[in-house]
């Protein structure tokens, strides 16, 4: 017995202990995960599933991609990240929808989930669910559809372009080999004439020179921007749907940057495919978006149209980001700071996750969760400053307090 | 020897001077060869910063921005040229001697995480080299140490932390602290906020727009990030392979960019407003190789104004307006 409270740690004054765990709790934890993981994997790699279990039907046929309420959890050591909890969007057919946010905030968990990438067993999408329509209107439910047939989705119709391009091609087999894979291993009448003559076509699509060279080099023998277009030319390949574009300029230089994003939309019009593009740079957002979503901690807290977002932010931590960017600063004006830090994943708390940060908080804020509030029909926003129900709701708190 | 000491009396003003450094790294070390093919990261750059400004130093990576500050530490030997940081030739100054100016010029390092070691305390990390160059006496140390950690938006009990324990911004705010406890005169910044969040990057910024008010430091920013040394900076260097294109008073620079690189590089910033659209003047093709640059002026592969001169002649680093330099055939014809 006095063996396990050895392990506890030391408490110090002054510091926050709530965050450390004894060896015999972090043991529960890990217990209680290896059960819940065991189920959702027992689902998830059963055979011969039906097709009606996964067939859905769109809100909307003119999306292709519909999230609805999805939540991406990790089960690990030291407690459950809610690393998704609870987002719903759209992505319009021919559309580029940007998604913003800090580092941990979801934004790349959110479209591995779609992919069906979430690092398992840890990784699991534990509710909601992600629809997706092909081309000839069927509709899948992605978080329900068995491993094996998400492999005709994944890379074929939705195809993604990562962030570091140096580390997700493979640096032993020469560019058009790994290019030419794609295409034997998703187009079944393919031979290898065929397609390594799409290969060359897609790379020059992407406004490469010297198509031959870059045919036959490694990785390696590439400049980063050179490396970018590769991995975009790789996800064109076979016509996707949709491209995830998980901050593909953040490696790269500004200069490049134009040029990628450039490309980018080129591409974009000239496949008629909708763009999920995923970034922390405000800036490239702008340029690029029809729709953005903001997303903090693992929730969306504002959405809507570029216009919207960037001319009339509603929600504090969307003006804030806003005003914390230097550019456009009028002389020797300080800049403005969101204060304090992203809270720990582990233990969300039960009121507003960005209360303590916010400037306009109030007393409501730190005892419920904000439901979002709907603008107009693209725009809407979770805070209580534009919240009608803040009267009803503490109504109830107040009844709520003296039943008690 | 006459004249370079009255050079440096007259630059009582400024802190730091450069003249011509260059830094070759040869590419194969044992040569018998006398002009061995070499990397030219740094290639004849001259520039002065004044006391308690701050000069920011933009390029696309490979552009050798870096390196200039590593070789104005000597983190790098000088192959050529000087560095006189407050009226002393760091180039020339012995190693032992070095040792002695260190508090004076610190650097804060781009990634936070890994530019502090994961096995000391953050006690330790930011006290170590103010026990090792007796800044303070060692009855006055924890409380100077714990004075400088607030001074830089760190708690007390923080002491005792190790770094893994600590976010991005955090860390950062850690180096901070290290390079400002020993009270230097000089920090250079490299890349300090690339690898932080945009809410984060205003708190720094903030943190050392602060701390310069206080204590008068000098800062060179080194940073791709062109919205933010517009904002921290007095002056602006604009580099590319190795040489320095354009420099001058930030508000010229920015305003009237006159080198066809700066401009490409101001217009190639995102602007966070979905209605403006810029003029963009995108630049094509990649960074040339610095081992063998091109001949003349070396932006003349990617130029869109480029003449048959540029390929004969190096452009001559000019003043054409008060405190704005550019290097261009252009404006030089005339």
């Amino acid at each position: 017995m006095g063996l396990l409270d050895k392990f506890k740690r030391k408490k110090i004054e002054g510091i926050d202990d709530s965050t450390y765990l004894t060896l015999r709790e972090e043991r529960r934890i890990s217990r209680e995960n290896t059960k819940t993981i065991k189920e959702y994997e027992r689902i998830r790699n059963r055979k011969n599933v039906s097709e009606e279990e996964y067939l859905t039907q769109m809100r909307d046929p003119a999306n292709v991609v519909e999230f609805d309420n999805l939540h991406t959890y990790f089960f690990t050591d030291v407690g459950t990240v809610k690393a998704v909890n609870g987002v719903s969007f759209d992505i319009p057919q021919g559309k580029i929808v940007g998604v913003v946010g800090e580092s941990g905030c979801g934004k790349s968990v959110t479209s591995l989930s779609l992919m069906q990438l979430v690092q398992a067993p840890t990784g699991q999408i534990t509710q909601g669910s992600i629809r997706y329509q092909d081309e000839d209107g069927k509709c899948y439910d992605v978080t329900k559809m068995p491993r094996d047939k998400m492999l005709r989705i994944r890379g074929k119709d939705i195809a993604m372009i990562f962030q570091e391009p140096m580390t997700s091609l493979n640096p032993v087999f020469k560019v058009g080999e790994q290019m030419d894979e794609v295409i034997l291993l998703h187009e079944e009448d393919s031979t290898d004439d065929s397609a390594r003559e799409r290969s060359i076509e897609m790379l020059n699509l992407v406004g490469i020179a010297d198509v031959k060279k870059v045919y036959n080099s490694y990785p390696h023998e590439l400049s980063g921007g050179m490396r970018q277009r590769v991995m975009i030319a790789m996800a064109l390949l076979c016509n996707p749907r949709l491209i995830i574009a998980d901050e593909p300029t953040t490696a790269l230089d500004v200069t490049i940057q134009a040029q990628i994003l450039e490309l980018l939309r080129d591409v974009k019009e000239k496949i008629n495919g909708s763009i999920m593009f995923i970034t922390h740079d405000l800036g490239v957002i702008a340029e690029m978006a029809d729709y953005v979503v903001v997303m903090y901690a693992g929730r969306i807290i504002e959405q809507g149209t570029v216009r919207e977002i960037f001319h009339e932010p509603k929600h504090p931590y969307t003006i804030g980001l806003m005003r914390s960017k230097p550019g456009g600063h009028v002389e020797g004006d300080r800049l403005y700071s969101i204060r304090g830090q992203v809270p720990n994943p582990i233990n969300m708390p039960n009121h507003c996750y960005f209360y303590n940060r916010c400037d306009k908080a109030m007393d409501i804020c730190k005892r419920h969760y904000p439901a979002m509030t709907q603008f107009n029909s693209d725009h809407r926003a979770a805070c209580f400053l534009y919240s009608d129900e803040i009267l009803p709701e503490e109504k109830e708190d107040k009844e709520d307090g003296e039943g008690r | 020897m006459a004249i370079e000491k009255m050079d440096l009396t007259t630059t009582n003003d400024d802190i730091l001077v450069v003249n011509n450094l260059k830094k070759y790294y040869p590419l194969s070390k044992f040569t018998i060869k006398k002009d061995p093919v070499s990397v030219r990261a740094v290639d004849d750059i001259s520039f002065t910063i004044k006391r308690g400004t701050t000069m920011g130093l933009v390029g696309e990576s490979g552009c050798g921005k870096t390196t200039v500050g590593r070789t104005i530490l000597r983190l790098h030997e000088v192959t050529d040229g000087q560095v006189i940081f407050d009226g002393k030739d760091l180039a020339k100054v012995p190693r032992r001697k070095l040792r002695k100016m260190r508090p004076q010029m610190q650097m804060i390092f781009q990634d936070p995480y890994s530019s502090l070691s994961p096995r000391l305390p953050v006690g330790e990390i930011i006290g170590e080299a103010v026990k090792e160059h007796n800044i303070v006496p060692k009855s006055k140390y924890r409380s100077y140490i714990l004075k400088v950690m607030r001074d830089c938006g760190l708690q007390p009990q923080y002491y005792y932390r190790y770094p893994h324990e600590f976010s991005g911004g955090q860390r950062q705010r850690i180096s901070i602290a290290r390079a400002v406890a020993l009270n230097p005169k000089f920090i250079i910044c490299d890349e300090p906020l690339s690898a932080l969040d945009v809410s984060i990057q205003s708190q720094i910024i903030n943190l050392m727009k602060d701390l310069q008010e206080q204590h008068g430091y000098t800062y060179l920013f080194i940073s791709h990030d062109l919205s933010v040394v517009e904002y921290i900076s007095d002056t602006i260097g604009v580099m590319y392979l190795g040489s320095m294109m354009e420099m001058g008073d930030k508000k010229k620079v920015f305003a009237n960019p006159m080198h066809p690189y700066s401009k490409a590089l101001l217009s190639a910033v995102p602007v966070s407003d979905p209605d403006v659209k810029m003029n963009r003047i995108v630049l094509k093709g990649d960074i040339p190789s610095p081992i063998n640059p091109p001949s003349g002026c070396k932006f003349r592969t990617r130029c869109p104004y480029a003449m048959p001169i540029c390929a004969e002649k190096a452009p001559v680093f000019k003043e054409y307006e008060e405190n704005h330099k550019v290097a261009c055939h252009l404006y030089s014809q005339d």
